[in-house]
């Protein structure tokens, strides 16, 4: 049974809708992803999930509770960080999760989520004085400190340096094989294809697709583009004789060849023929943001 | 502990981490009444002020001042900059509830502000030989209503500016009328007949007063009861119409 189910949630602000009909469950045990443009109405859906925004329509089930009834239940067993939200800046490190830890029935050990997080040397920190990477983890700890069930978390790594952001992917892995489940709300690709198991694409407030990272691509031509540079010289003809290609094009002294999915095979076993070595070879596939491209038509970065 | 108690905690050592603010609350109170009490004049029985030594006057003004500088000038930029900054918002996603956060911070304040009360009187007492209010039950019950007055008017400031930092300087441009009106440059007993009549009507104007006619040991006035209810209904209902803790 889905631990989060939502169906044609609608929220309005004014004469904008912000979320248009939005529909998809959320299985235990799961790191979902919700990912769009900035404005697409991520933090509007996971704000009306939380029971922070009231929605216009639709029905929302988290563990059976309704967020709109407003229930200290729901609240007992959802831990949120959001975006954009900080804490005192003369608060500990400690004092936070001391104070977060007596707003809860049976609060986690946080000497153990500090380590876990590696906050253990910075417990006696005021919040000012921590780096994002740090203030982050410390948003973490926080959202995990009630043992929640489910925790949702929302542009996680924003402003994070690709390290950190590396860090903590890790991290949310090791929160998702305790057993919490992880509703995640992104507009960085890499991290959506990374961490999600199954993925929610919303553009305009509309869900345009719900898949996994990898059924996301393959909807896409499984296009291919091969490239290289020739030991010796080679017949462009001969290329584009191949079945599986579909163009060869020149840039410089490399060749890139772009065909569906066997054109590598028949590319690698012409050259083998010919005794050409292909130097600085190169194959690039469909990715996720040629799947999101081709569900909304733009890139996500405009 | 519960939710309360330690969120209560946690703000008193915040408010003990910020130097200007317990400079202004906790000290400077102290130093401006032994400092008013230092001039001789103060001292001795003054017919500007209807017989009454200025000091004991002034003994209710500083009061005020405290309830004022914690309402207007502390509570309103804290409270719109823990909303600025999503503390509120954070907060209501846990079982505990934001207005928790407000409670914590009047709670904070109420010990401070008695603690300072009783210090103020004290000195008043030992140093200055003014006498303890004299109607202490009446005194104490004026003392709630003017911090209730006080404190309705700063969270309407909040509520209305939308930054901690424009909620902060409203608060100040406010704090130096109504300290004014309080008699803070030129106490009631002093003041020309129509700027005392303005005073009635002002919050802290009828709060200095109900205060120093409850030391001499008489009732306060209807009026400035009635002014004090009649701030406080509002203020009060205004803030909580317009206060949204996001």
């Amino acid at each position: 049974m889905a631990i989060i189910e939502v169906r044609d949630l609608v929220k309005r602000y004014g004469d904008t809708t912000a979320v248009d009909g939005v529909s998809f469950s959320v299985e235990e045990g799961e790191i979902f992803g919700i990912l769009g443009p900035n404005g697409a109405g991520k933090t509007t859906t996971v704000e009306c999930i939380e029971g922070l925004r009231t929605r216009d329509g639709g029905s929302i089930s988290v563990l059976g509770h309704d967020p709109a009834d407003d229930s200290t239940e729901l609240r007992e067993v959802l831990g949120a960080q959001l975006q954009e939200s900080q804490l005192p800046d003369k608060i500990k490190v400690r004092e936070a999760l001391e104070l977060y830890s007596s707003f809860y029935r049976s609060p986690a050990d946080w000497n153990r989520l500090l380590e876990i997080l590696g906050l253990t040397e910075k417990r006696e920190t005021q919040f000012r004085r921590l780096s994002g990477g740090q203030k982050q983890r410390l948003s973490i700890a926080l959202a995990l400190i009630g043992t929640p069930k489910i925790a949702v978390l929302d542009e996680l790594t924003t402003g994070l340096d690709p390290a950190a952001r590396r860090d903590t992917w890790s991290l949310i892995e090791n929160v998702r094989d305790s057993g919490v489940t992880i509703l995640l709300v992104t507009h960085f690709m890499e991290e959506a294809e990374r961490l999600c198991d199954r993925l929610a694409v919303i553009d305009s407030g509309k869900v345009v697709a719900v898949d996994s990272p990898a059924g996301l691509v393959s909807t896409v031509d499984d296009e291919q583009r091969i490239r290289f540079r020739p030991s010796a010289p080679l017949d462009e003809r001969l290329l584009l004789d191949l079945p599986d290609v579909c163009d060869v094009q020149r840039a410089g002294s490399h060749i890139v060849v772009t065909g569906n999915g066997n054109a590598l095979n028949a590319v690698t076993s012409l050259l083998a023929r010919k005794q050409i070595i292909a130097a600085e070879l190169r194959v690039e596939q469909a990715s996720l943001d040629d799947a999101f491209l081709a569900l909304t038509g733009r890139k996500i970065d405009n | 502990m519960t939710g309360l108690a330690k969120l209560t905690t946690t703000e008193a050592k915040l408010f003990f981490r910020e130097p200007a603010g317990v400079f202004f609350i906790l000290v400077f109170p102290v130093l401006l009444l032994c400092v008013l009490g230092a001039i001789p004049a103060f001292r001795e029985p003054d017919p500007n002020m209807g017989g009454a030594r200025t000091i004991e006057l002034y003994v209710p003004i500083v009061i005020s001042m405290t309830i004022a500088l914690f309402s207007l000038s502390g509570l309103p930029g804290e409270l719109a900059m823990y909303r600025e900054r999503g503390i509120l918002r954070r907060i209501a996603t846990t079982p505990v509830r934001p207005s928790m956060m407000l409670a914590a911070q009047l709670i904070v304040f109420m010990i401070m502000a008695i603690g300072v009360t009783v210090v103020l009187l004290a000195i008043g007492r030992l140093v200055f030989d003014v006498d303890l209010p004299k109607q202490p039950l009446a005194y104490f019950l004026m003392y709630l209503l003017t911090v209730g007055t006080m404190l309705s008017l700063g969270l309407l400031i909040a509520a209305v500016v939308r930054s901690g930092k424009a909620a902060g300087a409203v608060g100040q441009v406010l704090f130096f009328p109504t300290l004014f009106f309080a008699g803070l440059w030129l106490p009631r007993a002093a003041m020309p007949e129509v700027l005392r009549n303005i005073s009635d009507f002002t919050p802290l104007g009828a709060g200095v007063q109900s205060l120093t006619d409850a030391a001499s040991g008489s009732w306060p006035q209807l009026l400035h009861v009635l002014v004090m209810v009649a701030w406080t209904a509002i203020t009060a209902t205004a803030a909580a119409k317009l206060f949204k803790w996001e």
